[in-house]
């Protein structure tokens, strides 16, 4: 199989760090990423598993800050190298299914016991697991050197990880489901918040700083599941924008107008850098020290923040936080939600639906061959300047002829 | 003798003509044969002795009593003063508000009224800094009033400070301030630099409140005022005179005083930029060198300071008091007088450079509303008959209009740039789907009242100033603007004159006619 693979040099992880502030391009060439092929992963002697033709393969922020050498130290012993990325991805089963990959490698992938009864993969909160079983340690397919990933012709999944996808949903639509799932977690992390405003008979104010992929989910999931929030989106560029309209944002500005517009949203006053009232939620799909700080500013106190955009380490005042009483969650996944009527559901069913009912097929913008890696990571670090909102590999030239014709 | 107002035929022997350009001014080639410039009348003489003319206003004043006669011991007396939206630019000092504020205190006295309270009436303009209060009404006055609490700024969102006196028989709520209307004698000191200022606007929007401003500054009124400088056509007027016969019929006593300046407007070394351009003397072409190539090397705040530092030496052509209607009727004379420019028909493109100062950017930035209200709701609208420019033509703005906005004195523009603007620009829809959320905002209402920022509602009422202009005109271009900023007006941003002429061609043909108003100094042309 041919596989673009991530290796453990310290010495090409400083390259690549060194180079991203030239170009991604440069960054992708010295970094840690090569193209090889080699064979495929080995399938676990244990039952559930299956051997997957990836479709399409989207390319993540998590992984551009990986192939630009920025991740965070904190992953060193959460994943195992050499590794293959990609985990949103839409493939084909060996047994003839069109599946999406919920990527997580839970306890039913590492042959653990469930921590309840049809738990989802990304379930639990002990994250042992992660690093045990039968497979090396890895949070999701495409951190785990056992399993292979999506940027390749040839990797393994379990059972527990794929969902069938309907005929009529496009590779295009199904490969957003991964990054709709995340959104909609977001989303719905931002309940306790919207329910304490409407137990106040106030009206919820949802703000989303950032309108890549995943700020665009959140968007999507607030709206579908969060109905009469009112959405304020701090988005850079116009097509963001306009997306973020299109989605159900109430009203759009640029990420320096955010803080002005909340204000204008709730009503509330100015003293000094900060907002005295501020939105309810808001989801920073951005994920570093300014945004963090933007978000402290204009989140009211007692409210929430969801960090949905994956930060490194950061360089915060928090005293607004601690005066404020803010609260700040992560939002690294999707498991199985509560939603707001008390019903239980998997996060990546509500996406299938959600990537359907929203078209979300809209959001991919190029696709790439696995060889031309180094343009496609350029254009996917570059999407908003240029326009695009996802990039993908395009690997259905590699699958056998009648497979080709799904999609 | 001082030369009336002038309308020159551009010719191939016409030297270029100065335009504004905020903080700075251009020359421009307007195409000879059918291109012409209004320039203003010459400063007409001012009054030699201003305190003696004051003095005998006061004393033999129109149609009611001597002041002296209306003064008596133990009454409440109350003095409204314009505030520092006007002169433009500011007076050297003594102002004149100060003179006359120092007579009317000297017959309060010579009376024994020690219940005496000065108001800025600035309706929901900022209010004023101590400076500037100190420059309008003078030191002395200021020292012994301001620190006992009886000098202060109207406050049209104090509850506890206006005094609700009716409607008029068109339903238009009347309240103004409670101090005012409290008083056995409210004394108003005004300086009417334009035609539609003074009369009953002075106290019924001066004094006014939200409540009573939103029945006459809605686009409806200022659609239907032809022009704002002919109170016969005006509804603007026509609603301010219906407040006044409340306000009168209520029983609060004015004794209006009126005062008009001539157009001296700029002091040296910036003279040249009220001369005809074919009199330019060899220093004035070296001064205006000097200065534009200056100006374009000075960063932008730092001109703005140069030029808000200005004081000019406009001086007092008249002073008049007594019964609001008709000395304001004495007062419209004097400004026609002075401003009125006799021009022969209409004009396919009217150009107007905008410069630095408007009347809600004293010590502040001329920021992009305010662009665009000098222009269509001013500049268009200095007429009398008949607009300037015809039905569905073309106006051309010479203006660098940067999105820059002065935090502290506009904070609601900003948010109606980013919010309203990027939604509609229409005065109607505006009005209907945003205003009242301004209007009404805690935190504008906060900032105006303890700060020094323009009320929430402004910046509507400075776009529906131009709601006229841009119903008539059938496109508006801003040479030298910044793309996006004026994009987001409405407007057709253009580098270079040349460039909106050829813009415009596509609206009025390729031999249009073209007027430049050259202005300041202010003219109001009488279109017949």
């Amino acid at each position: 199989m041919k596989a673009l693979k991530v290796s453990r040099k310290p010495s090409k992880f400083i390259a690549a760090r060194l180079a991203s502030t030239l170009s991604t391009v440069t960054a992708a060439k010295l970094g840690p990423l090569d193209l090889v092929t080699e064979d495929a992963p080995r399938l676990p002697d244990a039952p559930g598993w299956y051997r997957l033709r990836p479709r399409l393969a989207g390319i993540c922020g998590s992984d551009l800050a990986l192939v630009e050498g920025h991740a965070s130290t904190y992953f060193d012993d959460w994943v195992s190298f050499p590794f293959v990325p990609g985990h949103e991805v839409v493939a084909d089963t060996e047994d003839g299914r069109r599946v999406v990959l919920e990527p997580v490698l839970g306890h039913a992938a590492r042959g653990l016991d469930l921590p309840f009864e049809d738990a989802a993969p990304g379930d639990g909160d002990d994250y042992g697991h992660l690093v045990g079983g039968h497979l090396k340690p890895g949070i999701q397919t495409g951190f785990c050197s056992s399993t292979g990933g999506g940027w390749s012709s040839d990797f393994i999944a379990h059972e527990s990880q794929l969902h069938e996808i309907p005929a009529v949903m496009t590779d295009e639509m199904a490969v957003v489901v991964e990054p709709a799932a995340g959104g909609i977690h977001a989303a719905l992390a931002c309940w306790p918040a919207v329910h304490a405003a409407r137990e106040r008979s106030e009206q919820p104010v949802v703000a989303v700083l950032g309108a890549g992929t995943m700020g665009l989910c959140a968007i999507a999931g607030l709206r579908e599941f969060l109905p009469g929030v009112r959405i304020i989106v701090g988005a850079r560029y116009p097509h963001q924008q306009a997306l973020a309209r299109s989605l159900g944002a109430d009203a759009t500005v640029s990420p320096d107008e955010l803080a002005r517009a909340v204000r204008r949203e709730v009503g509330c006053h100015v003293v000094g850098d900060y907002l005295s009232g501020g939105a309810h939620a808001t989801i920073d799909a951005v994920g570093n020290s300014q945004s963090i700080a933007a978000c402290l500013r204009f989140t009211r106190p007692r409210g929430r923040i969801v960090l949905l955009g994956m930060p490194a380490q950061v360089s915060v005042d928090l005293t607004g936080l601690w005066h404020r009483e803010t609260v700040i969650s992560g939002a690294y996944t999707y498991g199985t939600e509560t939603l707001p009527d008390g019903s239980r559901r998997r996060t990546f069913d509500l996406a299938i639906d959600m990537a359907q009912s929203r078209g979300l097929d809209r959001l991919v913008s190029a696709t790439y061959r696995l060889e031309s890696y180094s343009e496609a990571l350029a254009h996917a670090a570059n999407s908003g300047r240029r326009g695009a909102v996802k990039i993908a590999f395009d690997l259905r030239s590699d699958l056998p002829h009648s497979r080709k014709e799904q999609s | 003798m001082p030369r009336p107002g002038f309308v020159l035929d551009v010719d191939r022997s016409t030297p270029p003509i100065l335009f504004w350009r905020g903080e700075n001014f251009s020359l421009e080639k307007l195409p000879a044969g059918r291109s012409r410039v209004i320039y203003a009348p010459e400063p007409i003489a001012a009054i030699a002795d201003v305190d003696g003319a004051i003095r005998r206003a006061l004393l033999d004043p129109i149609d009611q009593d001597p002041l002296p006669v209306q003064l008596f011991p133990g009454m409440k007396l109350t003095i409204a003063f314009d505030d520092v939206s006007l002169p433009l630019p500011k007076m050297r000092r003594p102002d004149i508000r100060q003179r006359i504020i120092e007579a009317v205190l000297d017959l309060a006295a010579e009376a024994g009224v020690d219940d005496v309270h000065i108001i800025s009436a600035l309706a929901l303009h900022r209010r004023m800094t101590e400076a500037e209060l100190r420059h309008a009404v003078g030191d002395r006055v200021y020292d012994a009033f301001a620190p006992r609490g009886m000098l202060y700024q109207h406050d049209a969102e104090d509850p506890d400070a206006l005094e609700y006196l009716g409607t008029t028989p068109h339903g238009e709520d009347v309240e103004i301030n409670k101090r005012a209307a409290e008083s056995d004698l409210l004394i108003y000191v005004n300086i009417n630099l334009v035609a539609m200022d003074g009369g009953w606007k002075s106290t019924a929007t001066g004094l006014s409140s939200y409540r009573s401003l939103r029945h006459h500054h809605n686009p409806e009124t200022m659609i239907h005022s032809r022009s704002f400088m002919d109170q016969h056509r005006s509804e603007l007027h026509k609603s301010n005179w219906r407040m006044g016969k409340v306000i009168m019929d209520s029983g609060i006593k004015v004794f209006q005083i009126e005062t008009t300046l001539n157009t001296d407007t700029f002091p040296q070394p910036f003279e040249f930029l009220a001369k005809r351009e074919w009199e330019w003397s060899p220093r004035d072409r070296m001064t205006y060198l000097a200065s534009t190539t200056a100006l374009k090397r000075t960063p932008r705040r730092m001109a703005r300071n140069i030029f808000h530092s200005i004081e000019a030496p406009h001086q007092m052509t008249s002073v008049q008091a007594g019964e609001v209607e008709a000395v304001h009727r004495i007062t419209t004379d004097h400004v026609y007088a002075q401003q009125l420019v006799e021009v022969k028909g209409q004009t396919d493109i009217l150009t107007m450079g905008i410069p630095y100062i408007s009347p809600y950017n004293v010590h502040s930035i001329l920021n992009p509303i305010l662009v665009m209200c000098m222009g269509l709701g001013y500049y268009f609208n200095m007429y009398r008959g008949m607009p300037l420019v015809r039905e569905g033509g073309v106006v051309i703005m010479t203006h660098p209009t940067p999105p820059d906005f002065h935090p502290v004195h506009h904070p609601s523009y900003i948010d109606f740039f980013e919010q309203v603007l990027s939604d509609t620009t229409d005065p109607h829809v505006m009005s209907q789907k945003w205003e009242k959320q301004y209007a009404e905002d805690e935190w504008y209402k906060h900032l105006y009242r303890t700060t020094y920022a323009y009320h929430g509602v402004h910046p509507f009422y400075m776009w529906y100033w131009g709601s006229h202009g841009l119903k008539h005109c059938g496109r508006v271009i801003v040479v030298g603007g910044d793309p996006k900023t004026v994009r987001r007006l409405g407007f057709v941003p253009a580098t270079t004159m040349d460039d909106a002429l050829e813009i415009a061609s596509d609206v009025v043909g390729r031999s249009p006619t073209i007027t430049h108003l050259h202005t300041p100094p202010l003219l109001v042309a009488d279109v017949i």
